[in-house]
């Protein structure tokens, strides 16, 4: 399915609007991006400047999720859109959501570093999360770009990912538990990391829905709820 | 019994599930339409369309001007006889026996297939004798059966309750909306099988319009509705399957719901979202 789809409608003005939803998601997507990115290596370096920068543009991803909600209401109390538009309109309404949710947890690390100043055990970096962060960026990236390009290509790709990312995010709740238990002093910091790293989980968890959008949007089949094969199926099958 | 219990009796955990219900549902075809083909002289207007739409649901076609969609409609009750130069070859099978068999007398197949047309055409009548017209041509003339019919096809129409008191004033005088319906209403008195409307709604106002397609689904509990529209939406709205016909040629058939949210070819995605063809 090309890219010029939404280009094609008699009415020219219906193109610019569906090039303006689409335009808007994108950039609403590459600030969330940058949100987690900064939240996350904030956090790992103590870096409020960047903790208080992020807790700021998280209105701007809020204030863009209503607005991209509310044009596409509009477009389909004015056009009645079928097919692929309606499809598309409907998947970009849910995907703003779940970016509005990593904006959240963007914004909830971002806190946490803020609350943390100067506490004394501060002074340890947490790039034990490192990894995990990286993990997760590759799929809000993938996600993001499969619905620039109505293709479901890769998302199978991003799926899997997933599955990494809960393999690290056991492995990390693993590791702190024995800190925990080898010093009790450990606690406090052992917590905000184990707060740290189930936010960046759960942005996985968004991107992969953002990834059932895609498919929902390109292919018009609900593949939420499904197995893992099940999932391959659809995106490999004929449309 | 503890409340646990009783809470889960309550609710049809079946019914729940999108499959499942679906596959509940079974479907018996009314009209088959078999490798039809259609000549106006030398101009072919049908290309070998296969379709079966089934009984008591409504069936729509859409598509652009000329691609044949109420030439087809046409079809089911043979009103392109009347047409000079029509050749029709294939078949059209109404509950299993083909119309276009030599032995189907045509008066006794348009009265189990009844038809109503884009602009209402009552007779200059009173809104009685309109209905109870049908009736009147098979000779019965015994007033409490075409009372009862009256007011059971009026009802059956929707117009029953603004129209009683007025049921021998002359339908000429009705607005165009009430004019459809007491056609709907003339059709249904001779308690046909089909109902044909073309392009039902196109003349009318949009709160005529929404009466209706209200009525539309209405009727579907007794009768198997084809219709053909030029407003998407309306198809949307009222159908359960659609057809979307194109240069004379069956593009696609489906259930409604599916066709006008994920269609199977380009022609039809391409038309419905208003694309260049």
């Amino acid at each position: 399915m090309d890219n010029s789809k939404i280009k094609q409608h008699i009415s020219r003005q219906f193109n610019e609007e569906m090039e303006d939803i689409r335009n808007k998601v994108l950039t609403m997507g590459g600030l969330v991006e940058q949100q987690v990115d900064l939240a996350t290596k904030a956090f790992m370096g103590n870096d409020m400047e960047n903790a208080e920068k992020v807790v700021q543009q998280d209105q701007y991803v809020n204030e863009m999720e209503k607005d991209i909600d509310h044009e596409c209401t509009e477009i389909m109390a004015k056009r009645q859109p079928a097919a692929f538009d309606l499809r598309m309109l409907i998947a970009t309404i849910k995907i703003i959501t779940d970016l509005e949710r990593i904006g959240d947890e963007a914004a909830r690390i971002a806190k946490m570093t803020m609350r943390l100043e100067g506490a004394d055990y501060y002074q340890d970096k947490y790039y034990e999360i490192e990894h995990l962060l990286n993990l997760v960026k590759d799929m809000l990236n993938g996600a993001l770009d499969a619905y620039a390009r109505n293709d479901v290509e890769e998302v199978i790709a991003i799926t899997e990912q997933d599955a990494k990312v809960d393999r690290e995010y056991t492995s990390i709740t693993r590791q702190l538990i024995t800190q925990m238990m080898e010093n009790p002093r450990n606690i406090t910091r052992a917590l905000d990391m184990l707060w740290a790293a189930r936010a960046l989980e759960r942005i996985g968890d968004h991107s992969c829905n953002v990834c059932e959008q895609v498919i929902y949007m390109v292919k018009g089949k609900d593949v939420r709820h499904l197995s893992r094969e099940e999932l391959e199926r659809t995106v490999n099958s004929v449309r | 019994m503890t409340t646990a219990q009783k809470n889960t009796h309550a609710i049809d955990l079946s019914a729940l599930k999108r499959e499942d219900r679906k596959s509940a549902e079974q479907l018996e075809t009314c009209i088959k339409v078999e490798n039809l083909d259609l000549f106006y002289g030398q101009k072919q207007a049908l290309h070998s369309v296969n379709m079966e739409m089934p009984h008591k649901k409504v069936t729509a076609y859409i598509g652009p001007s000329g691609c044949g969609k109420s030439t087809l409609l046409r079809c089911i009750n043979r009103m392109n006889d009347l047409v000079d130069g029509v050749t029709i070859k294939g078949k059209i099978l109404l509950d299993g026996e083909d119309i276009y068999d030599k032995s189907v007398n045509v008066a006794a197949l348009r009265r189990r297939v009844g038809m109503v047309f884009q602009k209402p055409n009552p007779f200059p009548k009173t809104i009685y004798e309109n209905v109870a017209y049908g009736l009147r041509i098979q000779g019965i003339n015994d007033r409490r059966i075409l009372d009862e019919v009256v007011e059971k096809s009026l009802r059956g129409a929707a117009l029953w309750d603004e129209m009683k008191d007025r049921l021998n004033d002359n339908a000429l005088g009705m607005s165009g909306g009430q004019q459809q319906r007491l056609v709907i209403a003339r059709a249904i008195a001779i308690e046909p099988e089909v109902i044909l409307l073309d392009e039902p709604a196109s003349a009318l106002d949009p709160i005529s319009t929404l009466k209706i397609e209200e009525l539309i689904n209405e009727l579907k509990e007794k009768y198997t509705i084809v219709i053909v529209t030029h407003n998407m939406q309306q198809a949307a709205r009222v159908s359960d399957f659609t057809a979307f016909m194109y240069m004379g040629e069956l593009i696609e058939f489906g259930e409604t719901s599916e066709l006008f949210t994920n269609p199977a070819k380009k022609q039809t995605e391409d038309y419905i979202t208003g694309r260049y063809g």
